[in-house]
């Protein structure tokens, strides 16, 4: 995946030391996801065949995966059928240059935004910039966090690390940088500071021309594509513009209705809790005398299809961006969104990152390693992805060295040259575990030094004992004490 | 025709072997009360799990092959943690997969499918829930991760323990999150651990239990680390020793 990577951004567990120490953040995170899970533990119940639903939504995604080839080339007839344009983009850089390309061409200088994962992956708003084209965002967090020259913390709630009072803060600094000031007096209300954002956008939707987006879904079977949302700011960029590009990863299509049907039972109960979303949005193509009149679907490669290529990676593009795994994630709540230094935090982030753009560097190797491994994302996911079991099999191309694919190659990936120390350690761990023998002497000499318990551990140990007192040693280990108590009974 | 009895094998765990053999000699206490004869397979070492969890296959592979000689031709694999009968029912047969050598495959599914964590092993397998065990406590229960959400423990733990005499059971809040522990995940985001540490130990305390009770030793030491950090006097205590408890022992 290319795309924007913050320079020298730091490694998960140096970002993760910052932002745990930070209490507010702490406090609004941990209020923010515990509200929502109780929500969707509630959403979820109501539905007697959920653990079907969820079966079936795995089984269509990757049967789907296993000819998107076909099924790409389908949803591309039916949407130029339907008067569309369809441009392939391989990778970040590529639909960023379409997209300026097709803008350009229009003659604005400014465009409206639905909230768009893929557009946050490709970093189109700073390529646009870079054209002299101004992107507004219109969805109310991503509002928040482009108002703050902030980034994004969660999938779908992009703000969620902002309490009340820091949003009015930025409405009221910001606002008159982009558009319509701030009302004077302007609180710290839910209901006063959505007014303000309400006026702030209205006179960007009944002004601008072209708009882009992002999807949720695209039906092959008729060239349609489908956005669900809650503010109704989606539903003014798809229908008032004059032009509409729509940036869409290719695993986002299914083959049918049919199809569609069961993820949209699956995924408004997982993201918001709702039992339906408040607004869906599908196109097919253009129609005269009613919404855009011109259609560009950019479908965006950018990793894919090398993740595609990966037996047990493959199952992360089952992912509908819901962000029950977030929710869930005790790692996320103590870490926030930032630590995972890409527009996809969280337990998903942590596996969908290290393959779209390698594991290369410090930030990418450590994510696979943000996790306990405790299972609560594979647990809420709605398609079913193993996160525990991608984890591992990335950790192992960490650690160990493997094969991947880089843009259709096979390569060889080197072990990471920061694990040199620890492949040393587990090297002779290893050894020692293979003779009982040796095990029972690292006992007995532990059993001799036990009076020495240090409270802290000098080096690496002390990311141990920082925090935690070290367990006491016993005098006899098991294996000792079963050989002398029933000596010899058994091999 | 007189039925042979199982041959049960205790699948100690590193951890416990070499840091809690009080609880390895609880299991055998507790078993043998309830009329099992239990064995000690020497060979046995560790199940390889914080080489696999730690991205290191190749080094846990020769640790599945050992563990599954050491325990073949058991009736019975019986194992106090969850995280490690979780290890050899899930993972031990996809680190064999991946080996491509089927004689593994197929020894590693054979002891798999024998292999219970101690509380299945009780309830289920030997049909008891109240093992006649005394402990005059308050108790509290972390359901540990892997026992909870791997192998579905469910409510077994928490029958044994309400038929337990003189034990108050206390209601742990938040009691299905993560304690942080995580293996390697404890040392390598040390930062984001304790912080779990922290919240876990905060509302083990709150409760005003005066122990601590998990199926899983590994929990227990970071759990356990964290409260005595903080001055907490809640003690942590593994399942096993409070079921193998009675009203004689001196406690």
């Amino acid at each position: 995946m290319s795309g924007p990577v913050p320079l020298g951004m730091p490694a998960f567990p140096d970002a993760a030391a910052v932002s745990t120490r930070d209490a507010r953040l702490r406090a609004t995170l941990r209020h923010a996801t515990r509200t929502i899970r109780a929500k969707r533990g509630a959403a979820v119940a109501e539905l007697d065949d959920w653990r079907q639903l969820r079966a079936a939504a795995a089984a269509v995604k990757d049967r789907t995966l296993r000819h998107l080839d076909h099924h790409l080339v389908r949803l591309e007839e039916r949407v130029t059928a339907a008067g569309g344009t369809v441009h392939w983009a391989a990778d970040a850089d590529e639909a960023n240059r379409i997209v300026t390309a097709l803008v350009r061409e229009t003659g604005e200088r400014e465009v409206l935004k639905v909230k768009s994962m893929t557009t946050q992956e490709t970093g189109l708003n700073a390529a646009l910039a870079e054209a002299g084209v101004r992107a507004y965002e219109t969805d109310l967090a991503e509002l928040i966090v482009q108002l703050g020259d902030d980034l994004p913390s969660h999938l779908l709630v992009p703000a969620i690390h902002r309490g009340r009072s820091e949003i009015r803060g930025i409405f009221r600094d910001r606002m008159a940088d982009w558009g319509r000031p701030a009302p004077a007096g302007l609180t710290d209300r839910p209901a006063d500071l959505a007014e303000a954002a309400r006026l702030h956008l209205r006179e960007k939707f009944l002004r601008a021309r072209v708009a882009v987006s992002g999807a949720n879904f695209m039906v092959a079977e008729t060239g349609t594509l489908v956005v669900v949302e809650s503010e109704g700011n989606g539903r003014m960029c798809l229908t008032l513009p004059e032009t509409l590009i729509s940036v869409v990863g290719i695993e986002k299509v299914v083959p049918t209705w049919r199809d569609l049907e069961v993820y949209l039972q699956l995924l408004p109960r997982s993201s918001t809790a709702e039992r339906m979303n408040p607004y869906t949005s599908m196109w097919t193509g253009t129609t005269d005398g009613d919404g855009p009149r011109a259609f560009h679907l950019v479908l965006l490669d950018n990793g894919r299809t090398d993740t595609l290529a990966d037996a047990v990676g493959r199952q992360v593009l089952r992912c509908i961006r819901c962000s029950a795994c977030l929710n869930v994630c005790p790692v996320y709540e103590r870490a926030g969104g930032h630590a995972y230094g890409s527009p996809y935090p969280g337990p998903i982030g942590a596996v969908l990152t290290p393959q779209l753009r390698g594991t290369a560097s410090a930030l990418e190797e450590s994510l696979p390693f943000a996790s306990s491994l405790c299972g609560a994302c594979y647990e809420v996911c709605p398609v079913a992805i193993d996160i525990p079991e991608v984890l591992l099999h990335l950790r192992e191309r960490v650690a160990e060295g493997g094969e991947a694919t880089v843009r259709g190659v096979r390569a060889v990936v080197r072990p990471a040259r920061r694990h040199a120390l620890e492949r040393g350690l587990m090297a002779a761990a290893g050894l020692t575990l293979q003779h009982p023998g040796a095990l029972r002497s690292g006992q007995r000499l532990a059993a001799r030094l036990r009076r020495l318990r240090p409270r802290r551990l000098p080096g690496p140990g002390r990311a141990w004992t920082d925090s935690r007192d070290l367990p006491e040693v016993p005098e006899e280990s098991f294996r000792d004490w079963w050989a002398r108590t029933r000596g010899g009974a058994s091999s | 025709m007189v039925q042979r009895p199982p041959r049960v094998a205790l699948h100690i765990t590193c951890v416990n072997d070499t840091l809690y053999p009080r609880t390895g000699r609880a299991v055998v206490t507790l078993l043998e009360r309830l009329g099992v004869r239990v064995d000690f397979p020497m060979a046995q070492t560790c199940c390889g799990q914080p080489f696999l969890n730690s991205g290191y296959r190749r080094r846990a592979e020769p640790l599945v092959r050992r563990h599954a000689a050491a325990f073949r031709g058991y009736d019975h694999v019986v194992t106090p943690s969850g995280s490690c009968a979780a290890m050899v029912r899930e993972q031990h047969p996809r680190v064999a997969a991946r080996s491509g050598d089927d004689g593994l495959t197929a020894a590693v599914a054979e002891v798999a499918s024998r292999t219970y964590e101690l509380t299945e092993y009780l309830v289920d397998v030997l049909g008891v829930t109240d093992v006649g065990a005394h402990y005059p406590h308050t108790v509290t229960y972390h359901p540990t991760c892997h026992g909870l959400r791997t192998l579905g423990l469910g409510d077994r733990p928490r029958r044994l323990l309400e038929h337990v005499k003189g034990l108050e059971l206390r209601e742990l809040p938040g009691a299905e999150e993560c304690c942080g522990f995580g293996g390697t995940f404890a040392v390598k985001n040390p930062a984001v651990s304790a912080a779990m540490g922290r919240d876990k130990a905060r509302a083990v305390t709150a409760t005003g239990a005066r122990a601590l009770c998990a199926v899983d030793n590994s929990c227990l030491m970071h759990i356990g680390g964290v409260l005595t950090r903080q001055g907490s006097p809640v003690r942590p205590v593994h399942l096993a020793e409070i079921l193998a408890a009675t009203e004689g022992d001196a406690r």
